[in-house]
């Protein structure tokens, strides 16, 4: 049996301190938690940086570092910072040393790299080597080159090679959700099907159970099948709180696929053990004939500045599709004809009316004021920035009708224009073929 | 009027599946609930509501947990200077509004 506890869905998080040191208690082999993910957008991937502030990742990371010296195994931390670029493996290896060194304690840490040269990628895509995932964007050796960053997703054998150094604390970049729980079980003799699917369902940590935020749980792997168990009071797994839990964020709740194969969890059975425990066996894993293993990459797609104006006359919150649009138009020709230049997109969404959905918003409501959010992408941040200064006097003073009196809305900034810097994009929904796991990923390690 | 999946259902989840996709769950609440929704809720016109096609919706209907999931390739992958809703949160509502049949 490999125990496998999961302090929470992501380091910065938070989880319950009490918890833990119950996780402890249990004795776990691995102390395993996801530092990343795509969620929050292409930004973090596109500048490789952390979505979390510095001050909480330090803390929540001292405790799983303290954790793992009183459970006496090794701790494995899966797209550090976000992203999993080198840069914030580095910005946590950084807090790791920190962390250590004010707490008199010294470890053993392997640092596995997953980022890509954008170069060798778009070698690769010369020789065939990266296959579309749909719906794949259109990509060409010029586009590849022109990423930010590129990072590949680790699986299980990568994670394993880390583990292997004899590590303390592993510091992955970016990984698979599921392979820095999954690799462990693997590598000591369980069930294929049940250590994916276990570590599918504890990736989120507590989000299987009841009691969601409480963050921890120990999943428990066999040759026949895995055992998940929240630990904070109060929480509960279910029959049905864990098979629901393979519908989040996922776009097919019964397969995922991993490098080297995918999981199909069609026959996986749930059975409560007691009011807080629940067994599944059935899941089938079913391995792919190449090995390959998924990239992502950012780049900039342009620069942005944005504006915000406030509506709160009647008449012009009523007429607001009118106003927005004649601006539109106003203010567009007045940048081909000043700016000379065509290369630019201007949108105003209106905060209170549809800005959510857009053109598929369905209800109408009565509101007392909107919001209308001036959107400009241009090439350079000083050219979003100059058309920016051309949309401000529309939206301060436009007037419904040519004749009426000049009217004032209301701007809760100075200056208006706000300039976002580069947006960035993903732009790869791609697989990378490897004749060997390791091809793409660097392992080093340190005696701190 | 006829009811709406918002009615019925006990809860009408969206998300992100990935950068590329984006997920509705549509959670029951009742072995009744799921067979009047599951019978009742019109592909195409899910489809229509989230702004895709009939043929890029991917629909699982999963009794065991009185579930009926949607996922479809977002129409503007996240993040872009055209996407409005970087994790998928309000596509929900969209289905929680559909008529059923």
């Amino acid at each position: 049996m490999v125990r496998v506890l999961v302090p929470s869905g992501a380091l910065g998080l938070g989880y319950d301190a009490e918890a833990l040191r119950r996780g402890v208690a249990a004795k776990p082999d691995l102390i395993a938690i996801d530092g990343g993910s795509t969620d929050s957008g292409p930004s973090y991937l596109g500048r490789g940086v952390s979505k979390y502030s510095r001050a909480s990742t330090k803390l929540e990371w001292a405790g799983l570092i303290e954790a793992r010296e009183a459970a006496g195994c090794p701790l494995v931390i899966g797209t550090a910072g976000t992203c999993g670029t080198d840069s914030t493996v580095d910005w946590l290896f950084e807090i790791t040393r920190e962390v250590l060194a004010e707490e008199g304690l010294s470890a053993k840490v392997a640092l596995l790299r997953s980022e890509q040269d954008p170069a060798e990628i778009a070698a690769a895509y010369a020789t065939n080597r990266l296959s579309p995932l749909p719906p794949a964007p259109e990509i060409d050796a010029a586009l590849i080159e022109s990423c930010t960053h590129i990072v590949a997703l680790a699986g299980a054998e990568q994670i394993n090679a880390a583990l292997a150094t004899g590590a303390d604390i592993v510091i992955a970049g970016r990984t698979t959700d599921t392979a820095i729980i999954a690799a462990l079980p693997l590598a000591r003799g369980a069930n294929p099907g049940a250590a994916w699917h276990g570590a599918k369902i504890g990736e989120c940590g507590a989000l299987c159970a009841t009691n969601p935020q409480s963050g921890v749980i120990l999943v428990d792997f066999d040759e026949t099948g895995f055992t998940v168990t929240p630990l904070a009071d109060g929480a509960r797994a279910t029959p049905h709180t864990v098979s629901a839990h393979m519908l989040y964020e996922n776009s097919d709740p019964f397969l995922l696929y991993e490098p080297g194969g995918h999981l199909d969890v069609t026959g996986a059975r749930y059975t409560a053990l007691d009011d807080r425990s629940v067994r599944v066996e059935g899941s089938e894993w079913v391995p792919s004939e190449r090995y390959s293993v998924k990239l992502e990459g950012a780049r900039i797609a342009g620069y942005q500045t944005i504006l915000l104006a406030l509506l709160r006359d009647p008449r012009y919150v009523a007429a607001a599709d009118d106003w927005c649009s004649d601006i539109l138009e106003k203010c567009s020709a007045k940048v081909r004809d000043r700016l000379g230049t065509d290369d630019f997109t201007l949108e105003l969404r209106q905060i209170g009316k549809n800005a959510t959905l857009g053109p598929l918003e369905t209800q109408t409501g009565d509101p007392v004021e909107l919001g209308v959010l001036g959107l400009i992408t241009a090439p350079t941040q000083a050219r979003a920035n100059e058309i920016g200064k051309l949309l401000n006097p529309y939206l301060l003073h436009h007037p419904l009708t040519p004749e009426e009196e000049q009217p004032t809305f209301a701007f809760p900034f100075s200056p208006a224009e706000i300039d976002r810097g580069p947006i960035y994009e993903f732009c790869l929904n791609h697989v990378l073929e490897l004749a060997d796991p390791m091809d793409a990923f660097a392992l080093e390690t340190h005696d701190v | 009027m006829s009811d709406t999946v918002g009615a019925i259902a006990e809860k009408v989840r969206s998300k992100n599946a990935g950068p590329f996709w984006v997920t509705v769950d549509i959670f029951c609440g009742s072995e009744a609930a799921y067979r009047r929704l599951s019978a009742g809720l019109d592909t195409a016109r899910a489809a229509a509501a989230l702004g895709t096609e009939t043929q890029l919706l991917r629909r699982f209907d999963i009794p065991d947990l009185n579930v009926v999931k949607l996922s479809l390739p977002r129409p503007a992958v996240q993040g872009t200077a055209a996407d409005r809703d970087m994790h998928g949160a309000g596509w929900a509502v969209l289905v929680a509004g559909l008529a059923l049949d």
